[in-house]
């Protein structure tokens, strides 16, 4: 038994975990009602003026990236508890999957 | 008389064995329907990177009716995590303030307070 | 007017049973009756050949776990009129090997409890002459629930995840050694950390929370060990930004 590393991938966890909680569903109500709705239009001007701003990047990353990284590593555990083990496959495409869409994210943030 | 103990297998559906398995399940599964959304994000943030008509054809997608149904169900979904999130928060991190232990309800309370805050204040900027 | 209660019991002897198998007993009813008694019942008047673990009979020495209708209890804290209408079906606890009957193999659990150095691991020793250690109200609270485990494992046969990894250092273990590191006679957190942080140690931990729900002391485990996941990533985070610094 040794020392385990696990906190580099738990502490992200952990935030993403308090993120997701905070900031995740008045997203939703507002992509998936308010804006079909019609009440909040969401305009192109305004989304990408947003995105712009320096400030309004680094939002858009944090609300994105850490709530995937707590999903991939919570679904990496409950493969486990699903009896699909915890080798390098499980590891590789959950943490590889939050991975990409970290990438993108931050590539569509750099191009907007 | 020699001794012979009996290992008992684990069934792969443990957790449909008891309720409070399957409510843990349930819980679990929730960051996958907040996973499936970020990807819905990334792929408008991608758009919105694209430019107007791009982002304008998201928005029309997100707004069909399987769209809006696949958000429902990820909203009903993020809000569970959220209400299990703050209610186990007081185990992980017990606060005392002068040797007095900080009732839970207040720690949960607080989060609570912070989802209204910050949900009222994206609510503004998204132009409400 | 005499009523009865029916247990299935699950049997194993290995000198003449390949496998276990269940086994129908009829009990005599009694109002004020436990589960406990029942067994005692059938071993003295039904069957003397049926093997189990008890002894204070008041949910104190942590020796009667059981599996009762699924779910780990103490059963001398399981009352016959709590199950009134069932037939009541005894197993041994879950994720233990059987030994025989309602007896499970605790080995692996004593070597995990030993090897997270339950005891005060002082940094320097005081000498007879300077007096005992003084400890306050406040820091006595501070650890108090930790100390009240019976050792009754009921959290072992609970937690999926000792199910599913037999070397998971498990529930009681952990929170005995959250008991020591919150006392302030202790000094040794870092040492039980090679067991305590290791991945068959917290991280092993996914917070099902079963462990405390089946708990008849209250000690809350899963609270423990989630307040160690927190102070062990603070420290391997502070032994990454300061290597070499030892606390």
């Amino acid at each position: 038994m040794a020392r385990s590393n696990k906190p580099i991938l738990w502490l992200p966890f952990a935030a993403g975990g308090l993120v997701a909680a905070l900031i995740i569903p008045v997203l939703i109500l507002i992509t998936g009602l308010l804006m079909p709705l019609g009440i909040l239009p969401l305009p192109y001007e305004k989304m990408a003026a947003f995105a712009h701003n320096p400030l309004g990047k680094l939002i858009l990353f944090g609300a994105v990236a850490l709530p995937a990284w707590h999903a991939a590593h919570r679904l990496r555990m409950t493969a486990h508890d699903l009896g699909f083990g915890d080798g390098v496959a499980v590891k590789v495409i959950w943490y590889g999957a939050a991975w990409v869409l970290i990438a993108i994210t931050a590539w569509a943030l750099i191009l907007v | 008389m020699s001794r012979r103990p009996y290992i008992r297998k684990v069934k792969r559906s443990w957790w449909l064995a008891r309720r409070r398995y399957v409510v843990y399940m349930v819980r679990e599964l929730t960051s996958l329907f907040v996973g499936l959304y970020c990807a819905l994000l990334v792929v408008g943030l991608l758009r919105l990177a694209e430019g107007r008509a791009a982002w304008d054809g998201f928005l029309a997608a997100l707004s069909s009716p399987l769209g809006v149904l696949f958000q429902l169900v990820c909203l009903a979904f993020a809000a569970y995590h959220s209400v299990t999130w703050f209610a186990l928060t007081p185990k992980a991190m017990p606060l005392a303030v002068r040797g007095e232990p900080v009732p839970a309800k207040a720690i949960v309370g607080v989060h609570y307070g912070a989802w209204a805050v910050v949900s009222l204040i994206v609510l503004i900027a998204a132009g409400i | 007017m005499s009523e009865n209660v029916t247990l299935e019991i699950l049997r194993y002897r290995p000198e003449v049973d390949s496998e276990p198998h269940f086994q129908t007993y009829t009990i005599p009813y009694e109002e004020d009756w436990v589960v406990l008694d029942g067994l005692n019942h059938i071993k003295d008047h039904v069957d003397a050949t049926l093997s189990y673990r008890w002894s204070c009979h008041m949910a104190i020495c942590g020796s009667c776990g059981m599996m009762i209708n699924g779910e780990p209890k103490l059963a001398c804290h399981a009352f016959l009129r709590d199950y009134r209408h069932d037939v009541i079906r005894i197993e041994p606890l879950d994720h233990f090997p059987i030994e025989r009957d309602l007896v499970i193999v605790m080995d692996s659990f004593i070597e995990k409890l030993s090897s997270v150095k339950p005891y005060v691991i002082a940094n320097q020793t005081k000498p007879l002459s300077e007096g005992e250690n003084l400890q306050t109200p406040l820091q006595l609270m501070a650890f108090k629930q930790y100390t009240l485990c019976i050792n009754c494992l009921l959290c072992y046969a609970a937690c999926p995840q000792c199910a599913l990894n037999e070397s998971f250092v498990g529930p009681a273990a952990l929170a005995l050694a959250h008991r020591y590191n919150l006392d302030s006679r202790d000094d040794g957190k870092e040492q039980r950390a090679e067991v305590v942080a290791s991945n068959e140690g917290i991280w092993e931990c996914t917070f099902v929370g079963a462990c405390s729900e089946v708990c008849p002391k209250h000690v809350d485990p899963a609270a423990a060990i989630q307040q160690t996941k927190i102070s062990a990533s603070l420290d391997w985070f502070k032994a990454w930004l300061l290597p070499g610094a030892h606390q």
